[in-house]
């Protein structure tokens, strides 16, 4: 055992001063370090290789905790909020959906309200505008019946003026025959002889 | 000077370095602890495994969807080291990934441990690491044989390479896959070991400057400062080389599960 050791030791050195070259020449520039060599080659000491023992076993329990029960419990939280997160999206997509549908009934209901009003619009002008052309034909009809009646009757005093102009005629020729001659002028004579003035002049 | 709590003896050095002492192993629990060759290395090996599984269930223990600060950081570390292992070895990292997280968390809590004063890395062991990387490599070998069978044998031969040269190509092939073991655990012990003895160092040299006067006073701030920078910078190399650990395990793994 002590020979292994003395025979590893000119190893230890070597393996020392291949460490960094700093480190390497500050070992080499401090004289007498008091370790001999690098305790960690020193197998013959039973705690090197006892903390390899005590190592494994100590890892082998890590490992078991670790993977039965730490890593398990943080895999179940995170697994839980991804549900969790997946859940709430869908719901706030179904949310979405729902909104958007309700938007779009508002939209068109907006829409047909629009078209339906402007049709009665439409319809009221379109009354409003018969009602008036309607109106308006009627106020012509009689105001045409008016000006015929009125132009009938105009037409009849006048006939009838007409007729009564040939007496006066008559009546003023007879004056004026009996105030110039002093006799009475034949009435039927007479009477022709205005109806052919009146004639001539149209009346 | 009377040892401390894990037996050893701190070394105040008056003109001499002990930049290797830190590493040596004292039993632990006196007698006890002789006979059941437990040292201080287990012992902060349960404490490592103590404090990771503390940090999970007293983080998970609320449960809450929207989770606090330890929660977060937990789901967190499951999350990172679960992404490494599907992303790497593809949908039968699954199986692994509670193996990565234990290999992970177990290096780098030891990485940490050792960078409190007057404590101690079992990760600066070689045995302890080669004992992780041997484990690592069996285990590859193992899923390897179980998910390809004999055909496992025909990857020392590479696709494609011309027969003559078989016998060059396959001891070449045998020797780099045989070194994996020896690459994985000497990578994160040396660089333990390199940081250790560095920041044992630089505050010897604190020592032996206080020791010449004023002027010694004055300059021995200096390899305070770089002790400081030298613990950011192991902070930095305890995460990677755990994390190299991990990512190489799960790259081994991703071969051997390939078809």
């Amino acid at each position: 055992m002590q020979r292994a050791i003395l025979t590893l030791r000119p190893v230890a050195r070597i393996a020392t001063s291949a460490l960094p070259l700093a480190t390497g020449l500050l070992v080499a520039g401090a004289p007498g370090a008091y370790a001999a060599g690098m305790p960690q080659l020193d197998f013959g000491n039973p705690l090197v290789i006892g903390q390899v023992i005590w190592g494994a076993a100590i890892f082998l329990v890590f490992y078991l905790i670790v993977s039965r029960s730490a890593l398990p419990r943080v895999s179940t939280v995170i697994a839980n909020r991804d549900t969790q997160i997946a859940n709430d999206l869908d719901i706030a997509r179904d949310a979405k959906a729902a909104a958007d549908q309700a938007v779009e009934e508002l939209r068109r209901a907006r829409h047909d309200a629009a078209r339906e009003a402007q049709d009665n619009i439409e319809r009221v002008i379109n009354e409003a505008r018969s009602a008036a052309a309607q109106q308006t034909a009627a106020m012509n009809a009689r105001l045409a019946r008016e000006i015929h009646e009125a132009e009938a009757r105009l037409s009849e005093a006048r006939t009838k003026a007409m007729g009564s102009l040939r007496d006066i005629a008559q009546d003023a020729a007879s004056t004026m025959v009996r105030q110039l001659t002093g006799i009475d002028a034949d009435a039927a004579r007479l009477r022709t002889h205005v109806d052919a003035a009146a004639g001539a002049r149209g009346h | 000077m009377p040892p401390d709590v894990f037996g050893r003896t701190i070394l105040a050095a008056g003109t001499t370095i002990d930049a290797l002492g830190q590493f040596e192993l004292h039993p632990v629990l006196g007698e006890l602890g002789a006979t059941l060759r437990f040292s201080q290395s287990p012992a902060l090996m349960i404490v490592a495994v103590v404090l990771v599984l503390a940090f999970l269930y007293i983080g998970m223990r609320p449960r809450a969807v929207v989770p606090g600060r330890l929660q977060a950081a937990a789901e967190i570390c499951h999350d990172f080291i679960h992404n490494m292992a599907v992303d790497t070895i593809g949908p039968e990292g699954r199986a692994f990934f509670p193996f990565v997280f234990t290999l992970f968390f177990f290096i780098l809590a030891g990485n940490y441990i050792g960078l409190i004063p007057f404590s101690f890395a079992f990760t600066s062991h070689i045995a302890v690491t080669l004992g992780l990387a041997i484990l690592v490599f069996v285990l590859a070998v193992l899923v390897s044989l179980k998910s390809q069978g004999l055909k496992f044998f025909a990857h020392f031969m590479p696709d494609g390479a011309p027969m003559a040269l078989a016998p060059l190509l396959i001891p070449i092939e045998i020797l780099s896959f045989l070194s994996r073991p020896v690459s994985l655990s000497i990578r994160l012990f040396a660089n333990m070991v390199a940081g250790h003895v560095m920041l044992e160092m630089f505050a010897a040299f604190t020592i032996m400057l206080a020791g010449l006067g004023i002027a010694g006073d004055v300059l021995a701030v200096g390899p305070v400062v770089i002790n400081i920078a030298l613990m950011a910078l192991e902070l930095l190399v305890g995460a990677l080389q755990a994390y190299v650990f991990a990512i190489l395990t799960c790259i081994y793994l991703r071969e051997a599960v390939a078809h």
